[in-house]
């Protein structure tokens, strides 16, 4: 399907080449419109009522004084959203407003629509809840102790939400059979997205009011399409009255990928009163929306070689989800799925927990699941290497995936261009001659010292399976060819900054040889554009841009069938660039792009095409393996150079050297930009951002609350911390990605958590095992190593956890088809009709309506 | 989007406008010079005054006289024009001070009165009014307990404003103007220990100006330790100035910012009649950084703060007797970008 990926960059017309990004001009200079820039006429707000305690039962809500108070035009109760909805068919277990009880502090309870933001605020002051408090589960460890009282009434037993375990191979007996096993225990605390721009939906009727109504909402989403059928299943509506518009995203970063409670609410509110209704979250809101990355806590054992090789690995991951399950489910099986695609893994170990918690959601943030255990591995790697005697670099390069294989949990593996990748940083900072080789300070040193530190990664172009089970495409391109030479294209994917509706244009332009000027896109549309999942796990360049070539190569087929016939030439002798249709042996007969478009249109009649994509099957059938698998795997590595104060611990990351291998870079800066915006996001995870809580003292206080819901307090690096980043683009081109690209929106970000700690143990020798690393567990480390203890900071004991019988799934290389011996055939595991599938919560409806 | 109460708005012209405004509306008035700190405090209804009033429009309050040996400061300059002055150079401490506030946008808006009367600051307290209703408010608004220290009597929230150490380092006083009524007091004594009545300013009075004394044979600095090097407020600061004859010092003053409920000033006697060599600074440091008794109420642990006072005082110091900032640790080459200003 891709247009022949291997031609040189100078055999395309525009692929390649540096371009300013279509929606560049509106969003520089204040044009572009978001969420919180629409205003419609006799337009209502809305604002939300949130649970104070983390954890409780409501026994009643008293809206009546709220009612009464001026301005106010409805209050919505959780009685009248009962439906419940989730982004995970496995896991329906949230209501926009809660029912029967309150799961964390930032929880909906109630919303106040008024004729202002400021009456709508005041009313909720009036609004009485009344809460009969439950014990407040505060972390996973907590989880795992106390599995009564339940936050939620499904899920694998107690607290704890999935449990899942797989043995790829009889991993204990590589591990037996390894000179040396290395076993680790690590933590990576939570954090969250931090997009600038703040979640915000507007609800409107068209038409009438009532059963003839049309709903719209335009909503700061990145998954329209998953927004439209939570819309119509939570409000019970028919799903062709309701049009999802994804406007322009100021940021998403997987935190606006769930279908959220204030979108369903104003969406009902606007059917009940007939008139528009605005929500625009505050920043504290957005940390109670949430969905970012689960604090993770981490055990890995690794058996080697004296030389390095890996003979087996086992982890285990221990997640503390928060108070919903979202995408938790995935995300949980995402720590386990990427830890074998970048160095061979012959025996393979995973086994995975989730725990529900009284904290807001957990869910995907760029990298979705796979930073924790990447930040696992790449430490114990460095570990192994300094315990060995090896060079770091070395010691992957010798072991890494082959090109085209499979790995031992049946993730296959295309395009491998991480050796280039790990040489070129390599090189590029002087790792090899640069380092400074672990030691600890002297005492009474107060200069500073530097460090590099090296790690890689991979992550997905693309998840290979949808949410909710379909065999349908996972993303179509629609083009409608108009006579003045202008091209629309359609499709469902969502811009959000990161430049799909630049990618959407250029694959088009590309092939049908046009100016990007010519091409006019409509994005993230429902009502106008064809499916297309979504802006998450990296997919859209590489299944957009798919059916988009698929959907422009039909059109440049109509146009040549037209011109070859008027010109007499045959099809394949005609070449389309610069804006004209010219035949190859004679180029003085050539037509203009526009001349050649009235010709087609004449001949075949209205033009429109339509492309299609839908990712291959994946080799994993075993069940869970469906989470994982993609087209193609991207790579990153990088060395990070860091100089550190061995009197406080206090480091400056002095520069980072990152290469990526993008299989092809279809605009390079906008390519460079996602290196660089990973880059700091890494950086900003590694370096200081958490999302901690704070619980008082039970005897005084129930409160479980976030420590800083603000952007002042949740620390996240400004301009000031970023170092210069020099990038290297590694391509490689992939048959399965449009042109040969891979993705590039997250890979990049997950080499840096590691590297930053790899760097710190060569500058002064102590291993901080956690995230973020900041100075004050280096000037721990650096004061145990005074006492004579472990230079390290970090967890020491995993928990004990009642697993569950694992999956064993024999590897490719012994014999094995990528099912499981002991798996229960898929029609046992289907729930029986009627039986409420696993997670659905149930609806809860009032006696009678109020 | 988080809005602000509602309250009456005055813009008058002149300084007497002003405390006569003052005297007739009583605490429920409070003066807006930038508003870059009350305003995000009243969206968060950490103060909900009826009556604002700003500073603004009265020119006089705009005004910065100076020769070589004082300066007459208007409360109402930006920190931007401060930190931009060539003329205040000779006040080093105080440049540094507004330099390192907040960011450019802030500095822009910001002014030196209203930095001075910058409310205290604590983890619990600077919160949304949801957030803190969680948690049954605190003492120092709407509740009764303090969540720092939940026997105690008194709120501990930290002074955080980043000019007052540094002013009281270059032992300035402030003029306070109330309605028929004008006293100038040193800086130190504009602030209380006691995080919720922080300041000795009554209601009535407005500060209409800084004094800043004879800098000839000063030397003087300011060190900030913060996560970033823009936004963040001080979660400990060291200002030092210090008087030299040849190589001997004949005075010298320490004051530590964000380490309690308003400016402290450290006991640096023993620096008097000596040189600035490595051990009597290094003593100096010791018994001063004792002083600094930080709480859990700010970003980063209190006891890497404390291992920083320490490391600050010394390195301040040493930077006062002409040391290389490269040379004093990566802390201190932090301090080094702001060389340029001084
Ligand atoms: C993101 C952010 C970061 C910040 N970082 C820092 C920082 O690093 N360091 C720091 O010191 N501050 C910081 N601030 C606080 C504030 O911006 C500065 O202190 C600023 O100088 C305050 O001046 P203003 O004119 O805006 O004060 P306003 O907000 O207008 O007033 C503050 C207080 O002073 C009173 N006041 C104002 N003028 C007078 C006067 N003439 N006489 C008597 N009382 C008066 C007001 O009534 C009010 O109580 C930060 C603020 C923000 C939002
Ligand atoms: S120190 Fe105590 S009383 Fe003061 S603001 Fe903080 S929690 Fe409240």
């Amino acid at each position: 399907m891709s247009d022949n990926p291997d031609k040189k960059v100078d055999e395309f017309n525009l692929v390649g080449k540096a371009r300013r990004r279509v929606d560049a001009r509106a969003k520089v200079t204040g044009q572009a419109r978001f969420a919180d820039d629409l205003v419609l006429p006799r337009m209502l707000h809305c604002k939300l009522l949130r649970s104070r305690l983390p954890h409780a039962k409501i026994k009643s809500v008293t809206t009546d004084k709220a009612r009464a108070a001026a301005g106010v035009r409805l209050i919505l109760t959780g009685y009248d959203t009962p439906v419940p909805y989730g982004i995970l068919p496995v896991s329906h277990d949230e209501h926009p407003l809660c029912t029967d009880k309150v799961r964390f502090v930032g929880d909906p309870i109630a919303a106040v629509i008024a004729d202002s933001e400021e009456e709508a605020t005041a009313a909720l002051d009036l609004i009485h809840v009344d809460l009969e408090p439950l014990t407040t589960i505060s972390d996973a460890e907590e989880a795992l102790r106390i599995p009564e009282p339940r936050i939620h009434d499904y899920g694998d037993e107690g607290n704890l939400h999935k449990k899942v375990a797989f043995d790829f191979g009889d991993v204990d007996e590589a591990l037996r059979n390894s000179e040396r096993v290395f076993e680790d225990v690590f933590f990576y605390e939570g954090n969250t997205h931090l997009a600038i721009e703040q979640h915000a939906t507007l609800a409107a009727i068209d038409d009438a009011a009532g059963p003839d109504g049309r709903l719209t909402v335009w909503s700061s989403t990145q998954t329209p399409h998953y927004l439209h059928r939570a819309l119509a299943k939570a409000l019970e509506l028919d799903p062709a009255r309701v049009r999802v518009v994804a406007i322009a995203n100021g940021g998403g970063f997987g935190g606006k990928s769930d279908p959220f409670n204030h979108e369903i609410v104003v969406a009902k509110a606007a059917l009940m009163l007939g008139r528009p209704v605005k929500i625009c979250l505050t920043r504290e809101e957005v940390f109670y929306c949430h969905r970012g990355r689960h604090p993770v806590l981490m055990k890995l054992r690794t058996g080697v070689s004296l030389d390095g090789k890996i003979k087996g690995m086992e982890l285990q991951t221990l997640l503390d989800g928060g108070a919903y399950g979202s995408y938790g489910v995935a995300s949980t099986f995402y720590t386990g799925a990427l830890q074998t695609v970048t160095y061979k893994v012959p025996r393979y170990r995973f086994q995975g927990c989730r725990a529900f918690t009284n904290k807001p959601p957990c869910g995907p943030k760029r990298g979705h699941g796979t930073p924790q255990p990447r930040f696992g591995l790449e430490v114990q790697l460095d570990k192994i290497a300094t315990a060995l005697k090896l060079d770091p670099a070395d010691l992957r390069l010798q072991q890494l995936v082959e090109p085209r294989s499979l790995t031992a949990n049946y993730m296959s593996v295309e395009t491998i261009g991480l050796g280039e990748c790990i040489r070129r940083v390599v090189d590029g900072s002087g790792f090899r001659a640069r380092r400074s080789g672990g030691k600890l300070p002297t005492p009474g040193d107060i200069a500073p010292v530097r460090g590099l530190g090296l790690a890689c990664s991979s992550y997905l172009s693309g998840a290979g399976l949808p949410i909710y089970w379909n065999d349908l495409p996972q993303s179509g391109v629609q083009l409608q060819l108009d006579r003045s030479g202008r091209v629309t294209a359609f499709c469902g994917a969502t811009e959000i900054g990161q430049g799909s509706d630049d990618v959407l244009a250029l694959c088009v332009a590309e092939i049908l040889g046009i100016e990007i000027a010519d091409i006019k896109v409509l994005t993230g549309d429902t009502d106008l554009t064809p499916v297309d999942l979504g802006s998450y796990s990296s997919r859209v360049t590489l299944m957009m841009g798919n059916a988009a070539i698929e959907a422009a190569t039909r059109a440049r087929d109509l146009v040549a069938k037209a011109v070859s016939d008027k010109m007499g030439v045959p099809v394949e002798k005609l070449r389309f660039a610069e804006r004209r249709v010219t035949f190859i042996d004679d180029p003085a007969r050539v037509m203009s792009w526009q001349d050649a478009v009235i010709l087609a249109e004449a001949k075949h009649g209205t033009l429109g095409t339509t492309g299609s994509y839908k990712p291959p099957r994946s080799a994993a059938k075993y069940k869970g393996g469906g989470v994982g698998p993609t087209p193609t795997y991207s790579y990153s590595a990088a060395v990070v150079e860091v100089e550190v104060d061995p009197v406080t611990g206090w480091y400056d990351v002095i520069k980072v050297w990152i290469g990526h291998d993008i299989g092809r870079a279809l605009n390079p800066p906008l390519t460079e930009g996602q290196v660089i915006g990973s880059v700091y996001m890494g950086l900003g995870e590694a370096l200081m951002e958490e999302s901690t809580f704070r619980r008082l003292p039970p005897k005084l206080s129930g409160a479980l609350v976030h420590k800083f819901p603000s952007m002042l307090e949740y620390k996240s690096p400004s301009t000031m911390e970023m170092p210069p980043v020099e990038v290297f683009l590694v391509e490689d081109p992939d048959s399965r990605g449009p042109f040969g690209a891979k993705e590039v929106g997250q890979g990049p970000l997950l080499p840096m958590m590691p590297a930053i700690a790899n760097a710190i143990f060569d500058a002064v020798g102590v291993r901080v095992d956690e995230v973020p690393i900041t100075a004050e567990k280096i000037a721990r480390a650096l004061d145990a190593a005074t006492k004579g203890r472990p230079a390290r900071v970090g967890p020491t004991k995993f928990p004990a956890v009642a697993w569950p019988e694992a999956l064993k799934i024999a590897p490719p290389w012994e014999g094995g088809d990528g099912t499981a011996s002991n798996d229960r055939p898929k029609k046992e595991r289907m729930a029986r009709p009627g039986e409420v599938p696993i997670g659905d919560a149930p609806i809860i409806r009032p006696e009678v309506r109020r | 989007m988080m809005r602000c109460p509602e309250f009456r708005y005055f813009a008058p012209d002149t300084v007497e406008e002003v405390v006569k405004i003052l005297a007739e509306e009583g605490p429920r008035a409070s003066l807006l010079g930038g508003g870059t700190d009350l305003v995000p405090n009243m969206k968060r209804r950490q103060q909900t005054p009826a009556v604002l009033v700003a500073t603004r429009r009265v020119k006089e309050l705009h005004n910065v006289e100076n020769d070589a040996t004082s300066a007459r400061l208007g409360s109402g300059i930006t920190l931007a024009r401060i930190a931009a002055s060539p003329t205040l150079r000779p006040w080093s401490a105080l440049v540094r001070a507004a330099a390192q506030v907040a960011t450019p946008h802030i500095r822009n808006t910001g002014t030196l009165g209203g930095n001075l009367c910058v409310d205290t600051r604590c983890n619990y307290y600077d919160q949304s009014y949801e957030w803190r209703k969680a948690i049954d408010f605190c003492m120092k608004k709407d509740g009764g307990v303090c969540w720092v220290a939940p026997g105690s009597p008194r709120c501990w929230a930290v002074s955080s404003t980043d000019c007052a150490p540094a002013l009281i380092a270059l032992d300035a006083q402030v003029e306070l103007v109330s309605k028929g009524q004008t006293r100038i007091v040193p800086v130190a004594q504009l602030y209380n220990d006691d995080g919720i009545e922080y300041l000795a300013r009554r209601p009535d009075e407005l500060i209409a100006s800084v004094r800043l004394g004879d800098p000839t044979g000063w030397r003087s600095t300011y060190w900030k330790l913060r996560r970033r090097e823009a936004f963040d407020f001080p979660v400990l600061s060291v200002a030092a100035a210090v008087k030299l004859e040849g190589d001997r010092v004949v005075e010298a003053r320490v004051v530590f910012g964000a380490v309690a409920s308003r400016p402290v000033v450290a006991d640096v006697s023993a620096l008097i009649g000596n040189r600035l060599d490595d051990a009597s600074i290094e003593r100096v440091a010791d018994s001063a950084s004792k002083l600094a008794k930080p709480l859990d109420n700010t970003d980063f642990t209190l006891g890497w703060r404390k291992r920083v006072a320490k490391a600050y005082v010394s390195g301040a110091l040493k930077e006062l007797r002409g040391d290389d900032l490269e040379t004093l640790g990566l802390l201190a080459r932090r301090q080094s970008m702001l060389r340029v200003l001084s």
